[in-house]
């Protein structure tokens, strides 16, 4: 018994990283309609940024990250103005393949630049720190925080998007871009800010990506595809929604793992696919598309 | 339907698909295909195994290039289907003790009918979300098949040299062409690859060139407007979706009958079966037949040419890539076309008028 609530309460706590890894995703996808599917790529290519700042200044990858925020925000700032932008348009095919040909490109270059090894972000005590609930069952201070920073992004991206003047800029270029210009939005520029902010969460999910568990430059295309079936089970347009999405996930895997653990990753994509088939929409839907 | 006595125009008109450059390259390809049938009585080994692999690609992106450029099918998880069929002749020929040669259609046969349920899955989801889905069923085949011990679980497993030599054939063409037993067992699967390679040709122009065809132009160039033309739209793509996998099921058993060796992570390969099967069909031109043959041709060169750069040639694809899809959309065919008004697998109807022969309707 206790075996099995062990599992659920891990399983809410990989969910939250799931979420975290789904909330970049669903916001570039909610602002300008981009499935990025170099998203997983992004967060490792995040990984590694905080990984070099880490050694390098000697920092402690809290610090580090905290360093590497103002660079990738505008990282992915020039990502959209230079290139994202040029693909926007009716036609789904190049953003998909613009993003499919970054993920190569990122995944070869950190390849070449730190080689196939496995890296880890180490923070010494904390990495294995743990509060015990009693009744033999502990959870790890990493993932508990991780849970906490998630929903800190999502409540923050809800202000941003529901209580600034760039969050109805967002709002008003998603819902329809065309009125959107007619007002005097340049959309160009709302959509470069979104993948800056984007940004921001995707090197906060590095963060705990390396810190929970190794990692290295082949691992991105697994986080994207989890990070869209949060976004997905939780169904469009709410980032609270993605939260419940990444948390069936995270239990799914987590279950998955108890019965065989060599189903982890299985049960997590059949637990999509049964959401997919009983409700197409996800579980909370509110965007249509 | 107009009576043939009333009201005949002053001109005659006719619809014409074929062109002169057309009728020329159908002669040219049958030459060409006379030729590389019997390119193993003179070619050396090394060409035979290049050109397997040439054709093989060119059948993939065929596919591909039916699904994402006719279609709107943009998947991303063809290699379900190329690790499903390789997987399958695996099974039938260790386990069944099934002819090889004869379990690539069937190979093909029971692609098809995974692809349905497949289908029903993923088409609940629409455009971009279509593509990350067939990823996800993807990465479900092969976490599927690392399961099953019979057949090696996660590391694989190997064809057994007795199974390899089975394939009917190998004999006569050992005394005919005077060769030793692999190389007949290349000259057997190049013929596969060929015939192949030349029968997902011929299908896919037979289907650009029928009705269905006409109903599949009109969705590529607007799929609402198709729609509302009356075009079914699921039961098409679902058609092609299904027969798509077929071939690509058939090719994967191919490809896996001439590597002797499957392991999950190779067969169910997103780089291998779908990232270079996109990257020849972008550099070619989408939506065309003639660009996925350029495409194959410049993949081929640089495969052989700058492969040994590893890493560095992948990150030179994938900027390649990019550029052409930002720049030059429609790929190397599409700037040909755009000067010389040439087609080799014509399938676009023209109005062809007469102004002073009604007779010739």
């Amino acid at each position: 018994m206790t075996g099995w609530l062990d599992a659920l309460i891990q399983g809410v706590l990989l969910g939250g990283l799931y979420a975290l890894f789904a909330a970049g995703l669903s916001l570039m996808f909610g602002v300008m309609r981009l499935v990025n599917l170099a998203h997983g790529d992004l967060i490792v290519l995040a990984a590694f940024a905080i990984l070099l700042l880490a050694g390098k200044l000697g920092l402690d990858p809290f610090v580090a990250a905290l360093v590497a925020i103002p660079i990738l925000f505008v990282v992915g700032l020039a990502l959209q103005h230079v290139l994202l932008n040029r693909t926007l348009g009716r036609d789904l095919l190049p953003p998909l393949l613009v993003t499919f040909g970054l993920s190569i490109i990122i995944q070869n270059g950190l390849l070449q630049i730190f080689s196939a090894d496995s890296q880890r972000l180490r923070s010494g005590a904390i990495e294995t720190a743990s509060i015990a609930l009693g009744g033999g069952i502990a959870v790890g201070v990493v993932p508990l925080l991780t849970l906490l920073s998630t929903i800190a992004v999502i409540l923050f991206l809800n202000l941003v998007f529901y209580r600034t003047p760039i969050g109805r800029a967002f709002r008003a270029t998603s819902d329809d871009l065309e009125v959107s210009q007619l007002m005097g939005i340049d959309h160009r520029r709302i959509f470069a800010m979104a993948m800056g902010l984007a940004f921001v969460v995707i090197t906060i999910a590095a963060l705990y990506l390396g810190m929970r568990a190794n990692f290295d430059p082949t691992i991105g295309p697994a986080r994207l595809l989890y990070a869209f079936e949060a976004v997905i089970i939780g169904g469009l347009g709410s980032f609270w929604g993605t939260l419940a999405g990444g948390i069936v996930l995270g239990l799914a895997q987590t279950i998955g793992a108890r019965i065989d653990p060599e189903w982890q990753i299985l049960s997590g994509h059949l637990a999509f696919l049964v959401v997919l088939v009983l409700r197409p929409r996800g579980l909370f839907p509110r965007a249509l598309d | 339907m107009m009576d043939d006595g009333a009201a005949k125009p002053t001109h005659a008109f006719r619809i014409e698909t074929a062109g002169r450059a057309s009728r020329a390259a159908a002669a040219a390809a049958c030459v060409i295909l006379l030729v590389l049938v019997l390119l193993p009585a003179f070619a050396g080994r090394n060409l035979i195994q290049d050109l397997i692999f040439l054709f093989y690609m060119l059948a993939l992106a065929q596919c591909w290039n039916l699904l994402a450029g006719y279609a709107g099918l943009i998947s991303v998880g063809q290699q379900a289907f190329v690790g499903l069929g390789g997987y399958l002749l695996f099974a039938l020929a260790l386990l069944g003790g099934i002819n090889p040669l004869l379990a690539i259609p069937i190979a093909g046969l029971v692609s098809a009918v995974f692809a349905l349920p497949t289908a029903l899955i993923v088409f609940r989801l629409r455009g971009a979300y279509f593509a990350i889905g067939t990823w996800v069923v993807a990465e479900v085949y092969r976490l599927v098949f690392a399961q099953f011990k019979a057949l090696g679980g996660g590391t694989g497993t190997s064809l057994a040299p007795s199974v390899t030599s089975a394939v009917p054939g190998i004999e006569w063409v050992k005394t005919l062409l005077d060769v030793r037993t692999p190389a007949a067992r290349d000259i057997i699967s190049y013929w596969v690859a060929l015939a192949l390679m030349a029968g997902t040709l011929v299908l896919v122009y037979l289907i650009l060139r029928s009705r269905r065809g006409l109903a599949l132009g009109a969705i590529r160039d607007h799929e609402a407007a198709a729609a509302g033309l009356g075009v079914d739209i699921y039961r098409i793509k679902l058609a092609v979706y299904v027969v798509t996998a077929a071939v690509t099921g058939m090719v994967g058993a191919l490809i896996y009958l001439q590597k002797a060796r499957i392991s999950p992570d190779a067969a169910f390969s997103v780089l291998d079966w779908t990232a270079y099967v996109i990257f020849i069909v972008i550099i070619g031109g989408i939506g065309t037949m003639e660009g996925p043959v350029i495409g194959a041709i410049i993949y081929y060169l640089m495969q052989r040419y700058l492969a040994d750069f590893g890493a560095w040639y992948l990150i030179l694809l994938g900027t390649l890539g990019i550029l052409v899809m930002l720049f030059a959309p429609r790929g190397l065919w599409g700037l040909v076309t755009e000067r010389y008004d040439l087609t080799f697998f014509p399938t676009r109807r023209q109005l062809i008028i007469h102004p002073h022969d009604a007779n010739r309707t």
